[in-house]
């Protein structure tokens, strides 16, 4: 069958005409791409340019320099698309009368190893690829799970066995995520605009990144801060505006005891941790329980109707603000300073919602 | 990554993919592949065309769909996968070792195998990609051995936004992790509907157990769609808007919120839709002057008689100027 012939048949049979200009081009160009990999797959000799001019489908070296330019320019194009998606692109010469450099893919380095997979290791490959929901891991999951699927391995067949019925799933809607995945796995430098959790402003900043954590459920960026020149850990939620590679990919180097987990989690040091003891109603606050014990019996409860717990806390405010969401059933006994942040933010709720009492007043309240 | 680079990665994986499935129907292909018939009828029509220098039919890539059966004959050069990229090595040993991180897992021994088989090489990367799944190790344990065994369990249980400990029976359909929290699936006997809970809220190790009796889930029990999120807002529910000040910004991370305006000066306003309200007494009790309530107004002026009597529990008055219920 004449080549082109066998090609323009198949051009009608799908009805190309119909369709828009630049489908048909980035559909001829895909072609090109499988039709060069697969040549380049096919020859154990490197393969020159001109010689794959003449070889493969869908290039026109031409004859004169301004077509022959093009069609370099044409497939430098595609040696860097392949090279994009991975495909392993060997450079160099078979002759060594000729100065021109030849390309082939070695089938061993291009191919998914043989991996044989027990149906219940299959199955948990299965589950760890769909934890990703819908976050840009997701797409790399699926077709990881297609490609050892293609290599044989039986994933998706069958139930979940051990692990049915446990469905982990994370996302990852924080614009940031995806530019600071790309900026960790290429070792480069950013810059963003950030917003610390309690300043009004955003701040530039400029970050070597060490790795990307989801921990309770959020996203945080780790790395070290060039301009504060030690370690930082940035929520991405808290990215005010878009990420930017700075400087040359492979130049960040992360410490090699670098612990993400550890540099997010990590608590108020001890020193700062002070006890307080409050007044609990009985059968009221039932989460704040959970991290408390009971006081020693050294004075009575402030009604008769609450008991006495001690509990640990480090920043002030923050543990204030909890107290207070506890209403009337819980008050603070010690220290005093909690006591006067507590006091503080009932006084500014009451002042903050003084004027519509009237308007609104509900019988009996609360 | 392009559209003809992404295509072009679907394609290479396709054809050895079609040969491991002979005979596949087009719509279950389509289906795996994540795309629609349609365009994996057009992926097919091009490999159609594509092959060996030559030409020939003999150097074409050979299949063929009868009905909706596809067959790939002969795959030219790409009867193998494209090995892992570094994007799918990641994604899949970050998931693993997350998993693998969770105490007790049913199944663990066969991720460590699959991930050795899998991944063994998947480069460094991956170490700097982490997913912690924070876990109550014995609650767990428990839940899941109920899920496992089909048994019913018994918990002691926090209703977070009423402050109220609960008891109730709960057949077990399915364990979640949802936006960093897990959570039981189950049909909830007090309720009589399925319900979620998390497991956090579980009254620790003492807060559940695993029943003797088989698991009865009646008819109705069906799985609830969390793609949307788990908090999907009812007709009933109050819609509520706060200001809030830049150091409260944070609420906007931590509640369901439907919806975020910026505001100058740091502040954001948020919209939010409870079924109840008690919590939120309690949220905008607590961040006091960082937060103004925009509506309801009954809303503010419940957190109004509430911080007064809170205050009056200290023995304090409500500041001066701010007694405008007392007329």
């Amino acid at each position: 069958m004449d080549r082109v012939a066998g090609r323009r048949w198949g051009r009608c049979r799908l009805g190309v005409a119909a369709r828009l200009a630049c489908d048909i081009v980035s559909r001829r160009r895909v072609e090109r791409l499988l039709n060069l990999t697969m040549c380049l797959m096919a020859t154990s000799r490197f393969i020159t340019v001109s010689q794959l001019g003449e070889l493969v489908e869908g290039y026109e070296p031409g004859v004169t320099e301004e077509e022959q330019e093009a069609f370099r320019r044409m497939f430098e194009r595609d040696k860097a698309y392949l090279r994009e998606i991975g495909i392993p692109l060997e450079t160099g010469t078979d002759s060594a009368f000729s100065d021109e450099v030849g390309y082939r893919i070695r089938r061993g380095d291009y191919a998914l190893p043989d991996i044989a997979l027990a149906p219940d290791e299959a199955a948990a490959l299965a589950l760890a690829g769909a934890l990703w929901s819908t976050t840009a891991l997701a797409g790399p999951a699926a077709s990881a799970l297609r490609k050892l699927a293609a290599g044989g391995a039986a994933v998706g067949d069958g139930g979940l066995g051990a692990l049915d019925g446990f469905e982990p799933r994370v996302d990852a809607t924080d614009p940031a995520f995806e530019p600071c995945l790309a900026a960790v796995q290429a070792g480069r430098a950013i810059r963003f605009p950030y917003r610390k959790m309690v300043e009004t402003g955003v701040t530039e900043r400029h970050v070597e990144p060490w790795g990307v954590l989801s921990w309770r459920g959020r996203w945080y960026l780790a790395g070290h801060d060039v301009v504060r020149g030690a370690p930082r850990v940035f929520r991405l939620s808290r990215f005010a505006g878009p990420v930017r590679p700075v400087g040359l990919g492979g130049a960040v180097r992360v410490p090699p005891d670098v612990d993400l987990h550890a540099m997010v989690s990590t608590q108020a040091p001890p020193d700062q941790v002070r006890t307080a003891t409050l007044a609990v109603r009985h059968g009221t606050g039932h989460a704040l329980r959970r991290h408390a014990r009971p006081a020693p019996a050294t004075r009575p409860a402030p009604a008769a109707d609450m008991d006495l717990v001690e509990m640990e806390f480090a920043d002030t405010e923050r543990f204030a603000r909890w107290i207070v969401g506890s209403g009337p059933d819980v008050i603070v006994l010690e220290p005093p300073e909690l006591r006067t942040a507590v006091v503080a933010r009932l006084r500014a709720a009451a002042a903050g919602t003084a004027g519509v009492c009237e308007a609104a007043a509900v019988p009996g309240g609360r | 990554m392009s559209a003809a680079t992404d295509r072009l990665s679907r394609l290479l994986a396709l054809v050895p993919w079609l040969r491991a499935h002979p005979g596949i129907p087009l719509p279950a292909a389509a289906e795996a592949f994540g795309i629609t018939p349609r365009q994996l009828r057009d992926d097919l029509d091009l490999l159609f065309v594509c092959g060996l220098p030559g030409g020939a039919p003999g150097d074409l890539i050979d299949l063929s769909y009868s009905g909706d059966r596809i067959t790939i004959a002969d795959p030219q050069t790409l009867d193998r996968p494209l090995r892992l990229s570094v994007d799918e090595a990641t994604a899949l040993v970050v998931a693993a070792r997350a998993l693998a991180d969770v105490p007790g897992l049913a199944g663990r021994e066969a991720l460590d195998r699959a991930l050795e088989k899998a991944v063994g090489a998947a480069g460094s990367v991956a170490g700097q990609v982490r997913v912690s799944l924070d876990t109550h190790a014995e609650v767990l344990a428990a839940v899941q051995r109920a899920v496992r065994e089909r048994r019913r369990v018994h918990l002691r249980y926090l209703v977070w936004s009423r402050d109220e400990l609960t008891e109730r029976d709960v057949d077990p359909m399915r364990m979640l992790v949802r936006e960093g929290h897990w959570y039981l699936e189950g049909w909830c006997h007090r309720a009589e509907a399925v319900r979620l809970f998390r497991l956090d809220r579980i009254d620790g190790p003492d807060g559940v157990e695993v029943l003797d009796i088989p698991a009865a889930l009646p008819p109705g029990a069906v799985s609830r769609d969390t793609s949307e999120g788990i908090y999907r807002p009812g007709p009933a529910d109050v819609r509520v808007v706060l200001e809030l000040a830049s150091p409260a910004r944070w609420v906007a991370d931590y509640y369901p919120v439907t919806g975020v305006r910026e505001l100058p000066g740091g502040r954001l306003e948020i919209t939010l839709h409870a079924r109840e309200t008690s919590w939120l007494h309690r949220l905008v009790l607590g961040l006091g002057a960082d937060v103004r309530v925009v509506e309801p107004l009954v809303l503010a002026a419940q957190v109004h008689a509430l911080a007064r009597r809170v205050l009056a529990a200290y023995g304090l008055d409500a500041p001066s100027g701010g007694a405008a219920d007392e007329r």
